[in-house]
């Protein structure tokens, strides 16, 4: 049963990349987008990640995936890219060093000793890790709000209309 | 008085400099007149408190002030500390009490120079300097003060720097000391490695009564030629002498304190200073000291018959007395050596003084072709000089009579030395002679109508007159003979036994007989004809031209050497190629940025790609 | 635990390699942004299979972190990229070199 939900989560979440990167319309790689987060959230709970999962699908399927298509219908970026040699020569370079890339994560990945022990009862659960949240990681989650700070105002700021910048970008 | 007051000889006029170097602008002409003299006053009257102790108690003789320790590295430890004995004791009083009465006499001098702050912080930072020198009570303390007059001399000798004959002469001065000073360290090093200690009293107690064991040892021979070698820097004699000439650039109470009172005598004090050295090391006094004080004595006398500059006059005679000195101090006798030294600070700076009057006079016109007649307008100024002339001239009964005489008298144990003095007793009262002639007999020579200087000159100018008149009494044995029994303990000299009338005759009829030659030669103001004698004369007998030829041609040879191939073509075309090529190297790596994101993406990925492999196959 | 670990990590190598590719290869500048993305979740992956691995909740808890710092990033990029397209009116990463040096 784990075997063929891995497989079946698998073969989505690659697929779904092949088609973030390929796709000629940005809506259609944000849609992949959205295949590969669901697929991952499987994953995750396959591994026993369970409060994961379910802030995979919230915020970055929910949220993150949400906002680019917001900003691909702002932008009116349907305008497929026309595709001049330098993307060629590119993707030339690219897939090779990719490859060799994978390749190279894989054998080192492989390497890894993989005991797998039982994990215990509740081990992903919200109790287990928002305990260890406000305990050993209290000080990253604190740093970790203060960015969100940061980034609303930053948001905020740049969302502002031109009208209060000048033109040319310098402060009102 | 404790001893607590002896490192205040020194503070007081060091005070004196910082005050005026820092503070002197505003303090005014006054002020700074009143720190400078009141400092060097301090400073006499504490000596002279100090002496008056030593002589009341005569257990406590020589009493050493421990200031701080300087220097402990290993078993080389140095402590600054001064020494207060007689010896020190003498020439603290002459330095400070003749530097007093030449900065009252400077406060007259340099009434009209705009730097008149700077040089009085100057002339007290002098007098400091030979404090410290004279009463250092190691080796390494007298040479940080050794040091510091040469310093002092530069700054005063180059004290109008903007005169290019003034500089040069500062210049040249600290660059030939310089060569004895090299002399002086390799004398301290050599005395170390050999005594293993540089403190005075020490090597006086290991080298005591004849040298103990290390008598005629070569490394005390060597130590002790390097360190005359350095005292003959200093006390300009041969062949290291062409600074002291050039010197008198200086303003002339400079001329006076430094190069005819003190510092000069600093290498004869050096000797004094070392004499159980000096007595320990065989042949050196009698085979190196005593003749080239003699050569050196005979070789500047003749040299100052052909001067006309006044003060250069003045400034070869002082070379040739101070070959007395050492002359005295060659053949053993410490005591004469230093007598000659107070009675020379006396009428020499009484000599100087009286020059400087005539050239305030005159408006600094010194050069006897063009000066006379000033016996009539400057009546205090002209017998100034002509006490000094006769003391220096050796006449009895005046101070430089009885010094002079005693020389001559220790030095009869060599008759070729003995000549050679007597000679240049004759050659000196020569000079003399013709100086006070030329200057002061006849009519007037010169335009403007001088007078007789105002009484910031004129006191201590008869302040000198009285000393050199009757300093001379100081060593008469029919008064006891003070001075040589004050300084007696101090130096282990000869015993001075009394003088052979016949040989005082003798001095004294050579001394008549160079007045009455000179009287005769220039009376009427007329410069006889010596031919190819004088030109030689004017030459110096050829010393400057060989300076010339082996040292400075060469030496500005090698300079440019350095500054043209070396430095232009060498160094800087290195260093403008390193530039270049950096340069060349920026450009060449700006063309990876193109501003493309991708490629920077792409670049990143390749390295990591490189640096995991690296880390993989490892 | 039945699949080995290994085969997650794996893919999860794919999939960053994927997005590494797509960074390098597309000129969309969204697209290259879900690229990203699509990376910074591999990494989820790979975190969150050795927190299994090892018993431990250290991974979850950085994936957790990326994750946040993922959505400030995604929110903070794409306001200055609607901010540069807007005004250049163009949406090809490769027009915008000004840094050319």
């Amino acid at each position: 049963m784990e075997v063929l939900l891995f497989a079946v989560s698998a073969v989505l979440s690659l697929a779904g990349g092949l088609g973030v990167v390929a796709a000629r319309q940005p809506v259609h790689s944000a849609l992949s987008l959205l295949v590969v987060l669901g697929a991952l959230a499987i994953l995750y709970l396959t591994l026993a990640a369970e409060f994961l999962a379910v802030l995979q699908v919230i915020v970055y399927a929910g949220a993150i995936v949400v906002l680019f298509l917001f900003v691909i219908m702002l932008l009116h970026a349907r305008t497929p890219e026309s595709r001049p040699s330098p993307v060629g020569a590119q993707a030339a370079v690219a897939v090779p060093l990719g490859l060799a890339l994978w390749v190279g994560l894989s054998s080192a990945v492989l390497q890894l000793p993989a005991p797998v022990p039982r994990v215990p009862d509740g081990f992903g659960s919200t109790e287990a890790v928002g305990r260890e949240l406000f305990g050993t990681f209290l000080l990253p989650f604190e740093v970790a709000s203060l960015l969100l700070v940061v980034g609303i105002v930053a948001a905020v700021v740049l969302g502002s209309s031109p009208s209060s910048y000048d033109r040319r970008g310098r402060e009102p | 008085m404790g001893t607590w007051a002896v490192p205040w000889i020194v503070a007081l006029p060091l005070a004196g400099a910082v005050v005026n170097g820092l503070w002197g602008g505003r303090l005014g002409r006054r002020g700074v007149s009143l720190v400078a003299c009141l400092a060097v006053l301090g400073a006499f009257l504490l000596s002279a408190a100090l002496t008056r102790d030593l002589v009341a108690s005569p257990g406590a003789e020589a009493r050493t002030v421990r200031l701080f320790e300087w220097i402990a590295v290993g078993d080389f430890r140095i402590p600054a500390a001064l020494l207060w004995d007689r010896l020190a004791a003498l020439l603290a009083l002459v330095v400070t009490g003749v530097g007093f009465l030449i900065h009252v006499y400077s406060v007259g001098y340099m009434a009209e120079d705009p730097d008149y702050s700077r040089y009085f912080t100057y002339l007290n930072l002098f007098v400091a300097s030979m404090l410290v020198l004279v009463l250092g009570a190691n080796l390494l303390v007298l040479f940080v003060g050794w040091e510091l007059v040469g310093l002092c001399s530069y700054l005063l000798i180059g004290f109008w720097f903007e005169r290019p004959a003034a500089a040069a002469a500062g210049r040249k001065a600290f660059v030939v000391n310089r060569i004895g000073d090299a002399a002086f360290v390799l004398g301290i090093l050599s005395t170390w490695s050999l005594l293993g200690t540089l403190d005075f009293r020490e090597m006086a107690r290991l080298l005591g009564d004849g040298g103990g064991g290390l008598r005629g040892h070569p490394g005390l021979v060597a130590s002790a030629l390097l360190l005359f070698a350095g005292a003959a820097g200093k006390s300009a004699q041969l062949p290291l002498y062409v600074w002291l000439p050039d010197a008198m650039e200086g303003p002339t109470p400079v001329s006076a304190l430094i190069h005819a009172a003190t510092m000069v005598t600093a290498g004869v004090f050096l000797v004094g200073r070392l004499w159980p050295l000096f007595e320990a090391a065989g042949p050196v006094l009698p085979w190196v000291v005593a003749p080239v004080g003699a050569a050196t004595a005979l070789f500047a006398a003749t040299v100052a018959v052909a001067q006309y500059d006044l003060k250069r006059v003045l400034a070869y005679s002082t070379i040739s007395q101070l070959g007395y000195m050492f002359l005295a101090l060659g053949v053993g006798s410490g005591t004469a050596a230093f007598f000659h030294l107070t009675t020379h600070a006396f009428f020499k700076a009484l000599l100087f003084l009286a020059a400087g009057s005539v050239m305030h006079a005159l408006h600094g016109q010194i050069d006897l072709r063009h000066l006379g007649g000033l016996w009539k307008s400057m009546p205090l100024t002209f017998l100034g000089f002509v006490v000094g002339a006769a003391s220096l001239s050796g006449i009895p009964p005046l101070s430089g009579f009885w010094s002079k005489e005693e020389i001559l008298h220790a030095a009869q144990g060599s008759v070729g030395l003995w000549l050679v003095a007597l000679a240049t007793s004759f050659v000196t009262a020569y000079y003399a002679t013709r100086a006070a002639v030329l200057a002061f007999l006849g009519d007037p020579r010169s335009p403007g109508r001088p007078h007789d200087p105002p009484p910031a000159m004129a006191l201590p100018l008869a302040g000198l007159v009285v000393l050199s008149a009757v300093g001379g009494f100081l060593g008469a044995k029919w008064l006891g003979a003070p001075f040589h029994a004050f300084l007696q303990p101090a130096l282990n000299g000869h015993e001075v036994s009394p003088p052979d009338l016949a040989a005082v005759a003798l001095a004294v009829a050579a001394a008549a007989a160079g007045v009455a030659v000179g009287w005769r030669a220039h009376r009427g103001r007329r410069e006889p004809d010596l031919g190819p004698v004088r030109r030689a004369l004017e030459a110096q007998w050829g010393f400057e031209a060989l300076y010339e030829a082996a040292v400075v041609r060469p030496g500005r040879g090698l300079a440019h050497l350095l500054s043209e191939a070396v430095d232009l073509r060498g160094v800087d075309r290195a260093a403008s190629a390193l530039a270049e090529a950096v340069v060349r190297a920026g450009s060449a790596i700006r063309t990876w940025q193109t501003g493309n994101v991708r490629q920077y993406a792409a670049g990143l990925l390749a390295g990591a790609v490189v640096l995991f492999a690296y880390w993989v196959l490892r | 635990m039945t699949v080995p670990a290994g085969a997650y990590l794996v893919l999860s190598a794919a999939l960053f390699t994927l997005g590494t590719v797509g960074v390098l290869v597309r000129r969309t500048a969204l697209v290259l942004f879900m690229s990203i993305e699509l990376m910074l979740n591999a990494v989820n992956l790979a975190f969150v299979t050795l927190a299994r691995v090892h018993g431990n909740l250290d991974g979850q808890l950085a994936a957790f972190f990326v994750l946040v710092v993922a959505a400030v990033e995604v929110v903070v990029g794409l306001s200055i990229l609607v901010h540069i397209f807007r005004t250049r009116d163009t949406v090809d990463v490769d027009e915008v070199d000004l840094l050319r040096g």
